[in-house]
């Protein structure tokens, strides 16, 4: 993978994903080290996102890196009108490798292309954010102690929500159940429906969540967003519909976990949060060593 | 009656050039935009609204004194799926086909997302043709499709 950018998850084939997620074990085992010593990592964020560059910050700086860049293009030259090709260029002189954030969907793909460094894509618009499905991987198997044959049911905007896009195509690769559950106005669009048909997969589509908690090993909640509706009245009887709350994960299996790529709204009742089965500030801690491994593997350091 | 037919024929026939038949009438104008015929300098004829058995209506464009390359001619295929074009020389037909729809589309369609960087930076727009019948454009850089309801041509 040395040298390899990471725009869209399909980028890395499973046998690629899975080497990351082994490396990211060992760096869970070892967090702190002096890998990048030598090294340079630019953090090119021209839309704020604290949660995934602290993430990205936080790994570079305990593996002994450098980072340069900005956490929003206010201030910058990108303000001044500069282009994103000419941007990348400059930056690629200055940088090993090139963690970039950007709300122009396809601008990842496109400094891939330009860029005499790798890149790595930590969100372009409404079209992908891989780093999150590999940590969502990651999460999966630690919990679950496989990634194969699971009962995985989703909750939330399926419609517009790029994390499950892509976490649903990366799960087509490990014969899983998909259970999803949505108001009708919000099911997942037939292009990512597409890969789960192409694999043959079992999917269920509800729009009442209670039901299939009992059959789940995950349930994977996500934020409805107030602007996808018209009617505001319509928005609070869904907000309300898709809340969940600790008396209803009572009955569930053992390995039972929910997670959520987080920020929450209120679609998680924060007397879920000190359930052992709720799992996702874990979640958010483990995108730091897949992050590391990521990087490693990047460099060509592991 | 016969005499009028010898005229018609007169009018339409080409000495030398591209026939391309088959064409939806409703298209007739997009592929004249995708050849580029309405800035091309020699007799361009085209008709709309032709009878056809196959199709119900039809249109028909005939260029004179030139032969396209197949990947020209196929670009054409995104709204006109099954024109046939036929070459003439010294008003004999030499060479028919029909047009095929390329795997890749590259800089002559627009991406639908306005939201896409082909639309903002100076990036050609390239497609993976995901569904030839129905025409389904896969966007290279921000992998959405494009159909044949939002296509547009550069
Ligand atoms: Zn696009």
């Amino acid at each position: 993978m040395k040298n390899k950018s990471l725009v869209s998850i399909n980028d890395y084939t499973k046998e690629e994903q899975l080497r990351i997620l082994e490396l990211a074990k060992e760096f869970e085992k070892q967090p702190v080290q002096t890998i990048l010593q030598d090294h340079v990592i630019a953090s090119l964020f021209f839309e704020p996102s604290t949660r995934t560059r602290l993430s990205f910050e936080s790994a570079v700086n305990r593996l002994g890196g450098k980072v340069v860049g900005f956490s929003e293009a206010s201030n910058t030259s990108v303000k001044k009108g500069e282009s994103l090709r000419d941007t990348i260029l400059t930056i690629a002189n200055y940088s090993d490798l090139i963690v970039m954030r950007n709300p122009i969907e396809g601008s990842a793909r496109f400094a891939s292309e330009i860029s005499s460094v790798p890149i790595i894509n930590a969100g372009d618009g409404a079209n992908q954010h891989p780093t999150q499905t590999l940590l969502d991987l990651y999460s999966i198997l630690k919990t679950q102690g496989t990634l194969d044959n699971l009962e995985v049911a989703m909750v939330g905007d399926l419609k517009y929500g790029r994390t499950i896009h892509s976490l649903v195509i990366a799960l087509c690769n490990f014969n899983t159940t998909f259970h999803l559950v949505s108001p009708v106005e919000l099911k997942l669009p037939s292009s990512v429906k597409m890969h789960i048909k192409e694999k043959q997969l079992a999917y269920h589509q509800y729009t009442d969540m209670e039901e299939v908690i009992p059959k789940a090993d995950l349930l994977y909640m996500t934020r409805i967003q107030r602007e996808r509706f018209s009617d505001p009245l319509e928005y609070e009887r869904i907000k309300n519909a898709y809340n969940l709350h600790r008396d209803m994960i009572g009955q569930t299996k053992e390995n039972f976990r929910v997670l959520h790529p987080l920020p929450r709204v209120s679609e998680i009742n924060i007397n879920v949060d000190d359930s052992p089965k709720a799992y996702y500030f874990e979640q958010a801690l483990n995108g730091v060593f897949v992050r590391q491994a990521l990087i490693a593997s990047i460099l060509g350091l592991k | 009656m016969n005499n009028k037919k010898v005229t018609e024929l007169k009018v339409s026939a080409i000495e030398n050039g591209t026939v391309i038949d088959h064409i939806p009438s409703n298209a007739v104008f997009q592929v004249i935009r995708i050849l580029k015929l309405e800035r091309f300098e020699n007799m361009v004829l085209f008709a709309t609204n032709l009878e056809s058995k196959k199709y119900g209506t039809k249109g028909i464009i005939k260029v004179s004194g030139k032969y396209f390359a197949p990947e020209e001619l196929n670009k054409i295929s995104l709204v006109a799926p099954h024109a046939s074009v036929i070459e003439i020389h010294d008003f004999q037909v030499k060479n028919k086909t029909v047009v095929e729809t390329p795997d890749k589309i590259r800089g002559i369609v627009k991406c639908f997302n306005p939201n896409c960087i082909t639309n903002i930076e100076e990036v050609p727009a390239i497609f993976t043709v995901v569904d030839k019948d129905d025409i389904r454009l896969k966007c290279h850089y921000c992998e959405k499709i494009t159909t044949r309801n939002t296509i547009e041509f550069r």
